[in-house]
């Protein structure tokens, strides 16, 4: 998708300049020198590999025998997607992008909702609400792995101990539920990114019609549904695009708090692990491959709802 | 008239009430999200005995042990090498993304070219191509070109990374300078560079530092790309923190003041873009 968009804007521009006289072809050119850098720039750095890529997936070809590197067709992909440990490991892609976008956005609404109103403190609770998103995200998962999830030392543990004494029960979070714990970790990142973006919607709305709705003697409920959760819909779903396409390249939590085991490894770990440990080159790519065609389906709406909303923001 | 101004009461009152009942639900989910990094900054000040307590010691006496030891006066590998790896990434790569994406976004939207919103949209769609795809090429191609450990290899790739988020928002707040006004300047003789410094600059300058600290950010906090492309010299900070935790021994505070001392420019940096972080995160999308 991203070659074809580069390929029409290229079209695009030189329609015009075939036409006009040489000195507006001059203009044109001049005006579009500044945009070619930056241009050039991404087209050679993140469009180049991913051809290589695609290239390199239809090879057989193991780092440590580079000598027996031979086109094998469609191989790789079959082996892939009948690998059971990938397609585990696009179920847990699947799974865990899908649990944390959700409730990072739905604790991530109530806390915008809380935020949106009048109260003592709100900007220094705001900057409390702000902080576990600017924490380095290895820290983060540091964090959680050894000072909260902790069987013998952990917060958790220690809470739970204060709370219930000699008896309480003194689980080991990560071996019981990995995949939980990562999400866990993840969601609380994340929700303040999605309160944040909700908070810019409820600010946006329009305060007059609010007041004339409860004029009319409408609740706080039929407001909020009527009202409040349609004007948020696009906010709700362009945190829920951007979410994703964050946290379906999520690499640090996962490598650091499970080391991808357990069943916790997602594409992005097991694409890096194909390669960086097994050297299986023909192997990774087929699987980067499937995760480019992954993302582009959730780009593809991504687009449109950016879209949706810059038109809305250049009508104005 | 008496009447009226009862219900007006009336209708202050209950939100008030309400309002106190929303600030105190505010404040315990704002301390309930906060309470891991307070306690993280906590246990970095405990000596490593009072760290792995359970239940835990809140009033144990205070020691900056948990630094000396990150800072390698304990005999471990100094930090300083990776921060200072860290901040050359960075800082340059955040340069790089500005030389560049300041043009273009000035192409982008004081003086558009044709069909701006497509080359825009192309900007966007490479962002949303995952970083994984490309890595093994990347890999490949430095090896083999003997750029593997080297800084200024993650230089590029953190510019290729930033620069769509920073073409995006730099186009928005660029096309918040009023036409009219560069018109107006352009009418009394004044040349490109006097309108850009005097007319644009002051108005794009916030916008233009919030970007900056944003890639700032993204650059400071990549893991995947330094893990992979960097070993010994080029070694970043998050990678320095991946892999500084023996089995060995008590590391709890250790961990903690690592942890905090290598976030504290994260969090100085989005504390100082805080007004703009939406609008960056959302690729301008949002305002």
């Amino acid at each position: 998708m991203t070659a074809t968009a580069s390929t029409t804007t290229v079209r695009h521009t030189r329609v015009p300049t075939a036409k006009t006289p040489p000195s507006g072809r001059l203009r044109a050119w001049a005006t579009r020198a500044p945009l070619l850098p930056a241009l050039i720039f991404m087209i050679a750095v993140t469009q180049l590999p991913f051809v290589a890529t695609l290239v390199i997936s239809f090879f057989d070809w193991n780092a440590l025998y580079p000598d027996a590197r031979s086109f094998a067709g469609f191989e790789n992909y079959t082996e892939v997607l009948t690998d059971p440990d990938l397609r585990k490991s696009v179920l847990t892609t699947i799974l865990l992008t899908a649990s944390v976008v959700l409730a990072s956005l739905v604790i991530g609404l109530g806390l915008a909702l809380l935020l949106d109103r009048r109260f003592t403190g709100r900007g220094l609770v705001r900057t409390l609400l702000i902080a576990p998103f600017l924490l380095v995200p290895v820290a983060a998962a540091l964090l959680w792995k050894h000072v909260l999830y902790n069987p013998e030392y952990g917060l958790f543990n220690g809470l739970l101990h204060w709370v219930g004494g000699d008896s309480a029960a003194q689980p080991d979070w990560i071996s019981n539920t990995p995949l939980l714990a990562i999400e866990a970790s993840l969601v609380w990142q994340w929700t303040p990114f999605m309160m944040l973006i909700i908070l810019a919607g409820l600010q946006s709305r329009d305060s007059e019609l609010i007041e004339a709705a409860r004029m009319d003697g409408a609740s706080d409920w039929q407001v909020f549904r009527h009202l409040t959760l349609p004007h948020l819909r696009r906010y709700l779903e362009l945190g829920a695009l951007l979410g994703s396409i964050y946290i379906v390249q999520n690499f640090d939590a996962v490598f650091t708090i499970t080391s991808g085991g357990l069943g916790t490894a997602n594409l992005p770990y097991t694409v890096y692990q194909s390669f960086y440990q097994a050297h299986e080159n023909g192997l990774a790519s087929a699987a980067g491959v499937l995760v480019v065609i992954g993302s582009l389906i959730i780009a593809t709406f991504a687009l449109r709802v950016v879209s949706s909303l810059f038109r809305e923001e250049a009508s104005r | 008239m008496a009447a009226s101004t009862d219900t007006a009461k009336a209708v202050k009152a209950r939100p008030r009430a309400r309002g106190s009942l929303v600030g105190l639900a505010a404040w315990l989910a704002g301390i309930l999200f906060f309470l891991p990094i307070a306690w993280m900054a906590l246990t970095s000040f405990h000596s490593e005995e009072d760290a792995a307590t359970n239940p835990p010691s809140l009033a144990a006496s205070l020691t900056l042990d948990g630094y000396r030891d990150f800072f390698g006066t304990g005999g471990g590998a100094s930090p300083w090498p990776s921060l200072i790896n860290s901040t050359v990434a960075s800082l340059s790569s955040t340069l790089l993304v500005l030389v560049l994406a300041l043009p273009a976004a000035y192409a982008l939207s004081i003086r558009p070219v044709k069909k701006w919103t497509d080359i825009l949209f192309f900007f966007l769609s490479t962002k949303m191509l995952p970083v994984v795809a490309g890595l093994l090429p990347i890999y490949l191609f430095a090896k083999n070109t003997d750029f593997l450990d080297n800084i200024w290899l993650l230089v590029i790739l953190y510019t290729s990374m930033n620069l769509p988020i920073a073409v995006w928002m730099m186009q928005s707040f660029l096309a918040e300078v009023p036409k009219a006004v560069i018109e107006a300047a352009q009418i009394d003789g004044a040349r490109l560079p006097t309108i850009l410094a005097r007319v644009v600059a002051p108005i794009a300058l916030p916008g233009i530092a919030a970007t900056s600290l944003i890639c700032f950010i993204f650059s400071w906090n990549e893991l995947l790309f330094a893990r992979v492309l960097t070993g010994v010299v080029a070694q970043t900070a998050p990678v320095f923190l991946t892999g500084f935790i023996t089995s060995q021994g008590l590391f709890l505070a250790k961990v903690c003041a690592a942890s905090l001392v290598i976030s504290l420019p994260v969090l100085a940096a989005g504390f100082a873009a805080q007004d703009k972080l939406v609008q960056g995160l959302s690729l301008g999308a949002v305002k």
